[in-house]
């Protein structure tokens, strides 16, 4: 792994709620055409991971530097702006706004510059979208809202997309064409993808890389089939948790 | 019968500044949570702006276009007020963003007595009277109709109108929905959070300074302490009508105007204002969200 050229590199990252320490020294890179699965319990502190790194919370210690640039200082908005997108935990759909609106608002970056191209592309890989287009965001099912919140990152054409448990409620046979979908996305755009999950065996399936977190801390790291293998890992969060 | 339509034509004028004013409340409310105590102190900056351009513009030109007129001291005042709404966000409330949540309400009142305070030392206590600039009265079978009154529904429904298109189909107004649902989704959108709460704050004091020209135009007199009563019927219009929501904050402001001028009528004129506060209390007893209002459940 080559650290220097990471698109997406965290250094020691430590971030606090109040006094609470949520992740100490947190070390992870994503590299440029990868999909990196990052594991763990709940409250492990995966979230608040992916949301450090769009600066809210603001990383106490280390540093996060995205395609060469610091970002760890960075209002949010700016960090959006380099094209990183996320699907943040809870979906966080606008609720009193269109289907439409939702995808609006996430390709606002270039003024709905490629809007038509785009959500015909969201449509393609998630069909259902197309039915509810005049539906306020709020009345959607929470499947539908999971891919609402999916397509939404993606008219933002991120270079890096962060999806944050995309499986997280979902039927399994959703779950997999979402899991097809990331992958179809990366092997076909080279999307880079750094993605929570609780679902580890269908993360570390899909993913090149992966990383365990416990308690804040990073505690393996390897590939995804290594990680697969890995016995620990297997009794800690396969087996039986397997869907 | 003759006198009931009159007073309607009185009420919907009446009804159309105050709605005019509580768009302000109730879009700043929307999208920070907070009641902006000075906005009608924003509103009655906007008249005494107005009242200022008029007087440099009457010495200046002899006769000119009483339209023309208007609108020269609308943009002004527009401007002008904008400005200081501006500045007053950057300064007292950014810095308390995040700080509990009475500290902004506070910081505004405090905002409203410094804004009064000021106008008072720089331009005077007294009453500032202008003469009367425009004073055709027409006569529909038997109810007048002043010119005045129509401009004022005019121009009024026209901002509404542009303002409806502004909020609802551009994407500065998508922005600002977006920060009032979800202001951190917002900002991982690329949305400039702060940049837009400012300009929900310009676009309030736009329409407020509006609201304050023709309230001087309709009057042709203002003072200092003109913002308070107008400021809280207005708040009480967008409460009535269900803070948050902007068709809630023009309907409420034309119930107070209506409730207003009927009582005045019909009852005694000195108990209005007890009318109008009456019927908010009733109101919100039974919808406590205002009438157009979404109730708090809601938040995700």
């Amino acid at each position: 792994m080559t650290a220097a050229r990471a698109l997406l590199d965290i250094k020691g990252v430590e971030t606090y709620y109040g006094n609470i320490r949520a992740l100490s020294g947190v070390d992870v890179a994503v590299n440029e055409g990868e999909i990196v699965a990052l594991i763990g319990a709940n409250g492990a502190g995966k979230s608040t991971l992916m949301m450090t790194i769009f600066g809210t919370p603001r990383a106490r210690r280390g540093t996060i530097t995205f395609a060469g640039t610091d970002i760890t200082d960075l209002p949010t908005h700016e960090i959006a702006r380099l094209r990183i997108a996320q699907s943040p935990e809870g979906r966080r759909i606008f609720p009193r706004m269109t289907v439409m609106e939702n995808l609006q608002m996430g390709a606002s970056l270039d003024n709905l510059k490629y809007y038509d191209e785009d959500v015909e592309k969201v449509f393609t890989l998630f069909p259902r979208l197309k039915e509810r287009i005049a539906q306020r965001g709020g009345t959607l099912s929470g499947g539908e809202q999971q891919m609402l919140s999916i397509g939404r990152a993606l008219m933002a054409r991120p270079k890096l997309l962060l999806l944050d448990e995309p499986s997280l409620g979902l039927a399994p046979l959703i779950v997999k064409q979402i899991f097809d979908a990331i992958r179809e996305l990366n092997r076909t755009q080279g999307l880079t993808v750094f993605l929570v999950e609780q679902n580890a065996f269908g993360a570390l399936k899909l993913a090149t890389r992966g990383y365990v977190m416990v308690n804040g801390v990073v505690t393996m790291s390897g590939t995804g089939k290594d990680l697969l293998a890995n016995p620990e890992v297997r009794a800690a969060y396969l087996e039986g948790g397997r869907h | 019968m003759q006198y009931f339509v009159q007073q309607m034509v009185n009420g919907l004028t009446l009804g159309s500044i105050y709605g005019l004013i509580a768009i302000g409340y109730t879009m700043v409310y929307g999208i920070i949570g907070m009641i902006n105590f000075a906005h009608g102190d924003i509103f009655m900056l906007g008249a005494f702006i107005a009242l200022i351009v008029f007087l440099i513009l009457s010495s200046i030109f002899v006769s000119v276009h009483v339209v023309l007129f208007l609108l020269v001291m609308m943009v002004v005042a527009m401007v002008m007020t904008s400005l200081y709404n501006w500045t007053i966000e950057k300064v007292a409330y950014r810095p308390l963003r995040g700080s509990f949540r009475l500290a902004p309400l506070i910081t505004a009142i405090g905002m409203s007595i410094a804004l009064s305070n000021f106008v008072q030392v720089t331009q005077g206590p007294r009453n500032k009277p202008i003469p009367p600039m425009v004073s055709t009265v027409y006569n529909v079978n038997g109810i007048s109709i002043s010119l005045k009154q129509i401009i004022i529904v005019v121009v009024t429904v026209a901002l509404l109108a542009l303002f409806w298109y502004l909020v609802n189909k551009t994407s500065l107004g998508r922005a600002q929905r977006a920060c009032e649902q979800d202001r951190k989704m917002a900002a991982l959108l690329g949305i400039d959070v702060d940049r837009t709460i400012s300009i929900t704050f310009v676009m309030g004091a736009a329409l407020a300074a509006v609201a304050g020209t023709l309230f001087l135009m309709y009057y042709g007199v203002v003072a200092f302490s003109d913002g308070f009563v107008p400021g809280v019927k207005a708040f009480t219009a967008a409460v009535l009508g269900g803070i948050g929501s902007l068709p809630g904050a023009m309907l409420g402001g034309l119930m107070i105007g209506f409730i207003e001028s009927m009582w005045s009528a019909y009852f005694s004129i000195d108990y209005k204002d007890v009318a109008a506060f009456s019927i908010l209390a009733i109101v919100l007893i039974f919808l406590p969200s205002g009438i157009l209002g979404r109730p708090e459940v809601e938040k995700v």
